[in-house]
């Protein structure tokens, strides 16, 4: 099966916003997820924490549902075709070095071997980083900010995103080149 | 088991991920450098989506399947929007995903992803851990 167009996926994840209310009254979020993650494994006892995560368990099902959909997405519905950037992204990309377009990740970048190299490190580790704790900062992510709560016109949201961006064009334009050259 | 339901809608949102490539780094490389629609008109049509049925749902006020009406907490303006939000977008540049996509990645089988996972969950933890600390 080919990929689907922009103006098809849209719609079907904007449906999840309503959906996941007339189910259960919960809002569409996937950030908080990690929270309650650390809620159940935490080590030591923090105030952060220190909740029943279990009365958010509908929380991890759906994310537990996004690894099994993705699982059924990639092995039985894929025809395995490249995703199809713009050719000025890929002369852009090239030019830093990156030469695998294989896929949906560069296999440059992320694969277990260059885990423990400075690069690896950057762009899965710290990346990874930066990611958990900015949006716990932030209070949500691309769904529970950009989505949802700009769905639900509020002007917090709107900041979070617009930080989002000023966030990924500064790594984009200056961070990211400066590590792969 | 009433969160059943719940893993349904993930599964879907999983198989959507997938299939319109949002989980792709090379996609969050072309939004970040304005090269083509796809990312924007995929967030911006979801938020076009959520609004309409918020609209309808408040309009008609809407019960849930269990007969609750349904409410929406209003988010509070914060220090944590902007450095946070900084922080999340410089990541998401680097890994090529948010939140949803690592889950999705390691469906799909770019294993390595677990451990962009493991980090975030760290990340998570320390900021429990250094809250009191943080303007808020």
């Amino acid at each position: 099966m080919e990929p689907w167009p922009w103006y098809v996926a849209g719609p079907l994840i904007g449906l999840l916003v309503p959906l996941l209310l007339w189910l259960g009254n919960k809002p569409f979020g996937v950030s908080r997820s990690f929270k309650h993650i650390c809620a159940a494994t935490t080590p030591i006892k923090l105030k952060f924490f220190d909740y029943n995560w279990k009365d958010h368990l509908w929380n991890l099902f759906l994310v537990a549902g996004v690894v099994l959909g993705a699982f059924i997405a990639s092995n039985y519905m894929n025809d395995g075709s490249q995703v199809a950037i713009s050719n000025e992204t890929v002369s852009d990309i090239k030019a830093l070095g990156i030469t695998s377009f294989e896929g949906l990740v560069p296999s440059d970048l992320f694969n277990w071997e260059s885990l423990l190299t400075a690069k690896g490190i950057l762009f899965m580790i710290v990346g990874g980083f930066f990611v958990g704790f900015g949006t716990r900062y932030a209070g949500g992510c691309t769904s529970g900010h950009s989505i949802t709560g700009l769905s639900n016109l509020q002007l917090p949201s709107l900041i979070a995103t617009i930080c989002f961006f000023i966030g990924g064009l500064i790594s984009t334009y200056f961070l990211i080149p400066l590590v792969l050259n | 088991m009433k969160n059943i339901k719940f893993l349904i809608v993930g599964i879907y949102f999983g198989i959507v991920l997938v299939k319109s490539e949002v989980i792709s780094w090379f996609r969050i490389q072309e939004m970040f450098r304005f090269q083509d629609i796809h990312m924007y008109g995929i967030i911006g049509l979801a938020i076009v989506t959520g609004a309409i049925s918020l609209f309808i749902i408040k309009k008609i006020q809407m019960k849930s399947v269990d007969g609750e009406k349904i409410v929406m907490k209003p988010k509070k303006i914060h220090p944590g929007l902007v450095i946070g939000g900084l922080m999340f977008g410089l990541g998401w540049a680097f890994t090529g995903a948010c939140p949803g996509p690592i889950y999705a990645l390691i469906g799909g089988g770019t294993s390595v992803f677990i451990v962009v996972l493991l980090s975030a969950l760290a990340g998570v933890w320390v900021y429990g851990l250094i809250k009191k600390w943080l303007p808020h």
